[in-house]
């Protein structure tokens, strides 16, 4: 493992140091990728489907496994053997596209779960916390109702605050909008927008270009497991560099 | 149809509770006791065997891999056999024939609702133990808090038809000379010796209406079940309310 400097450390929260990953000899899904997250960045990673956007923000908790070099979260190598995993990823936040509330916990007890079995705290305070986050995402009302109960707009927007009640320094989106009827994508936007504003730092996969164009500070593209651009949302969108990102931004146009 | 009234007036507490209270439990007293002993002791049994089967860990897969197809690929009467000839050969002391049953019940039953809970496991979507893991919460904490309460919860249908097996495979007590209701009805076939066809009419018709009786609690808690989370879609898609 490379210890990265002090000095850096308390800016760059998430390094890829030529990550590599197959899912078979065949299928490589991520091909050196070398990239740094600052702390309070924004970034949105697009790219066409296939392309190893899900699998790169996956690699970040662990979901995923590399086969070689590193990814350094706040200074620690996350593939390190001895790494604590359950730990490291209780300090950051995940969102699925597909929402996975707990449909046997009510709303209040789906965020109340982690910190009172990660983080040891008391069924009252996570309860508080809990309520305070759901004010936060607007469904304060909806604390005892049952994931069952709630629209896919607002079963994401309660995975946010799952999330959240853990106080992560960094959240990871992936696709969060996509499972979602068009109706609904712009009440998950708001509260990720707010987020962002908050100095959340942010890595988020998704097929919202006007989000990225907003909210991004930096835009990664990927294609066939490479990162291939990685720009502020104006010169991505007004600029792109590689005639790969210019192709993929020319068929979102088209439409 | 007027023997069969007969034949119940006269015997219906042997039918029900054996001998009882001038002699021993018996009946379909018996046949239910076995029955919810077998459930009761099996269902721990099951749920950890389910848990070995699906773990990461091959010493302790393996060995529950064993045991589930072992004793689900030989007939529960081979079992029965075995357990009575051989459970006192090892403990060096009689064993009743209900204690035997018993045991023979739990070991088999325990297999079968192994596979039932492991179903119910697989059936979970597997973004459940994802988001689960993604938040920081252990293997163990993700089995328990997560996965078991919707597996066995979703499962609960199953299970009582699996009690209904076991009601039905209570019976075979009969060959070790349990005292349950099979062997009741043979004892009364064995005293009027003239109406075996009403005798085992009777019979059957007890354990139709135990049995029915229960498969219909099974559909209506699969109904309930369904209901309370209506529009789910994480839950596995076996429960899926019927619209």
């Amino acid at each position: 493992m490379k210890k990265i400097s002090a000095a850096a450390s308390d800016k760059k929260i998430i390094a890829f140091n030529a990550v590599n990953k197959w899912y078979s000899p065949h299928f490589q899904a991520l091909k050196n990728i070398n990239a740094d997250i600052v702390k309070g960045e924004v970034v949105v990673l697009c790219g066409p489907s296939g392309s190893g956007k899900s699998t790169l923000i996956r690699t970040v908790n662990r979901l995923e496994e590399i086969q070689n070099g590193t990814i350094e979260f706040d200074g620690q190598d996350i593939h390190a053997p001895k790494l604590d995993v359950n730990k490291f990823r209780s300090h950051i936040g995940f969102v699925f596209q597909s929402f996975n509330l707990f449909p046997h916990l009510s709303v209040a007890e789906n965020i109340m779960l982690a910190p009172i079995n990660v983080l040891g705290k008391s069924r009252p305070k996570a309860r508080q916390r809990a309520v305070e986050l759901l004010e936060r995402v607007g469904l304060a009302a909806k604390a005892d109702a049952y994931p069952g109960q709630l629209s896919g707009g607002q079963q994401q927007r309660v995975a946010i605050a799952r999330a959240l009640a853990m106080d992560p320094p960094a959240m990871l989106f992936d696709e969060p909008t996509s499972a979602l009827d068009p109706e609904m994508v712009g009440e998950v936007l708001q509260v990720m927008k707010s987020l962002a504003r908050e100095g959340m730092t942010m890595m988020c996969v998704t097929h919202e270009m006007n989000f990225a164009r907003e909210v991004a500070d930096t835009v990664w593209f990927m294609d066939a497991g490479r990162l291939i651009e990685k720009d502020t949302p104006d010169n991505f969108f007004n600029r792109p560099q590689s005639e790969r990102a210019q192709k993929f931004l020319s068929d979102l146009r088209s439409h | 149809m007027q023997d069969i009234f007969i034949i119940l007036r006269d015997n219906w507490a042997l039918l029900l509770v054996g001998q009882y209270p001038n002699g021993p439990l018996g009946g379909l007293a018996i046949t239910l006791l076995l029955s919810i002993l077998g459930l009761v002791f099996a269902f721990p049994l099951g749920v950890i065997l389910a848990l070995a089967r699906v773990s990461p860990i091959r010493w302790l897969r393996v060995p529950a891999m064993t045991v589930i197809y072992v004793v689900r690929g030989v007939p529960l009467i081979m079992f029965i056999f075995w357990t009575y000839f051989f459970l006192p050969a090892l403990t060096g002391q009689t064993v009743s024939g209900f204690t035997t049953m018993v045991v023979t019940l739990v070991i088999y039953q325990a297999a079968y609702l192994a596979e039932v809970v492991r179903a119910g496991i697989e059936g979970l979507p597997h973004g459940q133990t994802e988001a689960s893991r993604a938040l920081g919460l252990s293997y163990m904490q993700t089995t328990l808090k997560v996965v078991l309460p919707q597996a066995l919860y979703n499962m609960v249908p199953a299970m009582v038809s699996q009690f209904v097996s076991t009601i039905k495979e209570t019976s075979l007590g009969y060959v070790i000379s349990v005292n349950e209701l099979t062997f009741a009805a043979n004892q009364v076939n064995n005293t009027l010796l003239t109406q075996p066809f009403q005798v085992f009419i009777i019979l059957a018709g007890i354990y139709f209406l135990l049995c029915f009786s229960l498969t219909q609690l099974a559909r209506y808690l699969e109904q309930r079940i369904a209901g309370k989370r209506t529009g789910l879609q994480t839950l596995s898609r076996r429960m899926q309310p019927v619209e």
